[in-house]
């Protein structure tokens, strides 16, 4: 961002030109630092492992991160507004077990049973929603306690076995592919571009990041601050059952456990991609950058021989290290 | 009596306003100064700097013969200096004994020694005078204890100067006494007090001398006993109103915004006014009058206890201010920082935020449509910025309150409400900002005017009106309006007609005869250097 604000331009002459450019280039030059990352990761692996720039990586590095970047697109839309949703890992496990067992015991075919799952985490959005705006509890404490309580249902409705005996057809969602891409990416992109659409050119979006600036200009602006907030958390739940439905497609089994190190995860995707946890700053895109960054740790990892217990030492460092760098660019703004 | 404190040449400037301009002040040991000023004339940064919460641009301070720098509050406490904010710093979840030895805690290699405390703490509230149990949680105290102990503070250093901001707009009129009492205590033990207020009678009832403050000057210092009302009076206002306001007279309309008999629960008494289409209907008063909250009731902010709202004719009873919104209500909040801006947006997008359904169609933003109201809206008022994309966080205070102007604008408001829609932004701007006043009822647009600077609400108003203790006491039209008439009204006092040469022994005559707490409106400080923030 800086490097193009600060050059010198001339104006008249290339006016239309540079916008063009801006237009096509802005929002990748407002990632530049998590973007760079990126780069230079792969360049590393791509260095260091003849394995990393093969298609079967690559394509198994999209379909393991896209469950994480689904996650990531909720929890900057609930960032955003200055919220927080710590219950989506759980909701993972429950909208999973859900729709396997709506199909498995119950019967319903197949989409059905995943609409379910969808709908469960919806639902758990509402609830969250419901408490944080009506009840007026803070975000924190309302999700800490339906993540617990998600994560204690989903173990309640299977006995904490998982749910297996599902039909082939449930493997779609997370195995199949279309003209050779993998579902579970081409559904990454989809959320990924409507969750753009929906921060960038919706009203609802719009209102997301006027709460998340300041909450009280917001309301004496005329905003429903309280429909707004309830809608995010909805769509973070709904968003939540989807990556449930996926992952539990990808293993065909309703894992009462699954989505253990989602929570953190996704919220710092958002984070490394530039999303402030004051609320009022976040773009989709860069969640799904930090959702990649993620991603390269965890290949790098395994591709490296580094133990998975450095893992999660990395992604700290990375997460804390992201966030340093945003508060030294938002003072270094501020200087101007 | 000898001299103890000096401050000479005091300057310091905010972003937009020149705060102090130049203060000499002396007082003399065992002194009762009395502070006495508008809102923002600068009685409160004059006494920060004093007390070291704000660093002055230039002047010295002289205590007790010795040059003195106070750059922090430690260091003005450890000089001698004390200051007791209205909003009081007191730790309400400590104990009264702990919250004495505040940030001074007597120990032995980090161990607390609760007997030290104990006794520091007792030692302080004897010498006061004063009985409070050492055990009691802060909390449960009334404002006025809560302001004993602030003081019980102070003395356990070596306190030279006390500093009390507006002491009393919170207390009961026995409470008033026991203060008064306490504060001619630590004077006869050669204490200097500093008391900043409104109130003319208690300045009268308590203190020795006066000086009065006017835009960053000290105008005058009288003893009490000389001064009279009337003079002092004059002296606060003293201004002449500036030509920077030309008011154009507008062609007033049917009403548009009808307001009978309003109760704002423990903020009103029941009020009524008319504001018509094209008419600046001003409200003058000190802080606390009940103004803000009137307003903020008008538009679903505050819960409405009784009383009929009417615009353009209809009734209007927004449960939020959305529903005052939809009606073509808006309303400019006192704090741009706190409730009109959103700094991390830009200007476009501040702009829209009134009116974002008028700018989307089925929840979808109409980009090119939102971008060229916000151009038309940033070229109408002028706003000084290379690109509409640009953070209003990082714009002029001027500068933001007119993107706030925008998005009142851009929604198409019938009526707009203006509460201190100058505060804290720079001469040019303010005049850019009147000049919109004066377009906006030129086009028809019914306004209502909240300030507090004088010369503004009477420079452009149609009609003033004033407002104490919440309710309108006063109404002036816009021919033969003085700003001596709305002080008078303001702060209570008789008028000259009413009441020729009244004295300072009238006056204390008065505060002792009269139960009622006259005047007690006259509460808060409006201080420059809250309004940058």
């Amino acid at each position: 961002m800086t490097t193009l604000e600060t050059t010198p331009r001339s104006e008249a002459a290339d006016g239309a030109r540079s916008q063009v450019l801006r237009r096509l280039l802005g929002p990748l030059v407002n990632q530049l630092a998590p973007f760079t990352i990126v780069i230079i990761m792969c360049v590393g692996l791509w260095i260091l492992s003849p394995y990393f720039l093969t298609a079967s990586n690559i394509k198994g590095n999209l379909v393991q991160m896209s469950s994480l970047a689904i996650l990531a697109v909720g929890a900057t839309v609930v960032i955003v507004a200055a919220g927080i949703d710590l219950s989506v890992s759980t909701i993972v496990a429950l909208a999973g077990v859900i729709s396997a067992k709506a199909i498995v015991d119950y019967g319903l075919p197949v989409p059905l049973g995943m609409l379910a799952g969808v709908i469960v985490g919806g639902a758990v959005g509402l609830l969250n929603g419901l408490l944080v705006s009506k009840l007026g509890l803070p975000a924190f404490i309302s999700t800490l306690g339906t993540l617990s309580v998600c994560g204690g249902l989903a173990l309640l409705v299977t006995n904490g076995q998982a749910v297996y005996g599902l039909p082939k057809n449930f493997g779609w969602l997370g195995t199949g592919s279309v003209a050779g891409i993998p579902i579970p990416v081409i559904v990454m992109v989809l959320v990924a571009v409507g969750g753009h659409f929906l921060l960038a050119h919706t009203t609802l979006g719009r209102a997301a990041y006027a709460i998340g600036g300041n909450p009280t200009t917001a309301r004496l602006s005329g905003i429903n601050v309280g429909l707004v907030l309830v809608l995010l958390y909805v769509i973070s739940g709904l968003l939540a059952g989807l990556a449930g439905i996926v992952e539990a497609s990808r293993v065909i089994s309703g894992q009462p456990a699954a989505g253990a190190n989602y929570n953190l995860n996704a919220i710092a995707a958002a984070v490394i991609g530039g999303a402030s946890l004051f609320g009022g700053e976040g773009k989709i895109l860069g969640a799904i950058i930090g959702a990649t960054i993620l991603q390269l740790i965890s290949n790098g990892s395994n591709l490296l021989n580094i133990s998975t217990f450095w893992q999660s030492v990395i992604v700290g460092v990375v997460v804390i290290l992201a966030v340093l760098y945003d508060q030294f660019r938002q003072r270094q703004a501020r200087k101007v | 009596m000898t001299e103890l404190l000096t401050m000479r040449g005091m300057e310091l400037a905010f972003p937009g306003t020149q705060a102090l301009a130049g203060v000499d002040l002396t007082v003399a040991r065992g002194e009762i100064r009395a502070l006495l000023g508008e809102n923002g004339a600068g009685k409160s940064t004059l006494m920060k700097v004093l007390a070291g919460a704000e660093r002055p641009d230039a002047g010295e301070v002289v205590l007790d013969g010795q040059p003195v720098q106070l750059r922090t509050p430690r260091e003005a406490k450890a000089a001698g200096v004390h200051m007791v904010f209205q909003e009081m710093s007191l730790a309400d979840n400590l104990s009264v004994a702990e919250n004495i030895s505040l940030g001074s805690y007597p120990h032995k290699f980090g161990v607390m020694r609760w007997s030290a405390v104990r006794e520091t703490a007792a030692k302080a509230l004897a010498a006061l005078n004063i009985s409070i149990p050492l055990g009691v949680r802060v909390r449960e105290l009334s404002i006025a204890q809560q302001q004993m102990i602030e003081i019980a503070k102070a003395v356990v250093g070596d306190l030279k100067v006390l500093i009390l901001d507006e002491p009393t707009s919170a207390l009961t009129e026995t409470e008033t006494l026991e203060l008064f009492a306490l504060m001619r205590r630590l004077a006869d033990r050669g204490v200097a007090i500093m008391y900043i207020s409104h109130n003319l009678e208690e300045i009268f009832a308590i203190c020795d001398s006066v000086t009065v403050m006017r835009d960053g000057h000290s105008i005058a210092t009288h003893s009490v006993a000389e001064a009279t009302v009337d003079q002092l009076i004059g002296e606060m206002v003293g201004r002449e109103l500036g030509e920077m306001m030309p008011k154009a007279i507008a062609e007033y309309g049917e009403p548009m915004l009808e307001v009978r008999d309003l109760v704002v629960d423990g903020k009103t008494e029941p009020v009524s006014f008319t504001v018509r289409r094209g008419e600046v209907v001003g409200f003058a008063g000190l802080l606390g009058a009940g103004r803000s909250s009137l307003m903020r009731c008008l538009v679903g902010d505050l819960p409405r206890a009784s009383g009929e709202v009417r615009l353009n004719g209809v009734p209007l009873e927004p449960a939020r201010p959305r529903d005052a919104v939809k009606r073509g209500l808006g309303y400019l909040s006192d704090d741009r920082r706190a409730s009109g801006i959103v700094a991390k947006l830009s200007i476009r997008e501040n702009v829209g935020l009134g009116c974002l359904s008028l700018n989307a169609r089925y929840g979808v933003m109409r980009k090119l449509q939102e971008r060229r109201l916000a151009e038309q809206t940033v070229s109408r008022l002028r706003v000084a910025s290379s690109s509409i994309e640009k953070k209003v966080g990082e714009l002029s205070g001027g500068n933001q309150q007119k993107v706030v102007l925008g998005k009142w604008l851009a929604a198409g408001v019938d009526a707009l409400i203006l509460d201190e829609p100058t505060r804290g932004i720079d001469v040019g701007a303010k005049t850019e900002v009147y000049e919109l006043i004066n377009e906006l009822a030129a086009e028809g647009k019914a306004i209502v005017l909240v300030s507090s600077y004088l010369p503004e609400v009477l420079g452009m108003s149609d009609r003033v009106l004033v407002m104490r203790e919440g309710r309108i006491v006063g109404e002036h039209s816009r021919e033969g309006i003085t700003s001596e008439a709305v002080m008078y009204d303001a702060t209570g006092q008789k008028r000259p007609d009413e009441l020729r040469e009244t004295t300072a022994a009238d006056v204390v005559a008065d505060l002792a005869t009269s139960s009622a707490a006259a005047g007690r409106a006259a509460t808060g400080i409006n201080h420059p250097a809250k309004e940058q923030k």
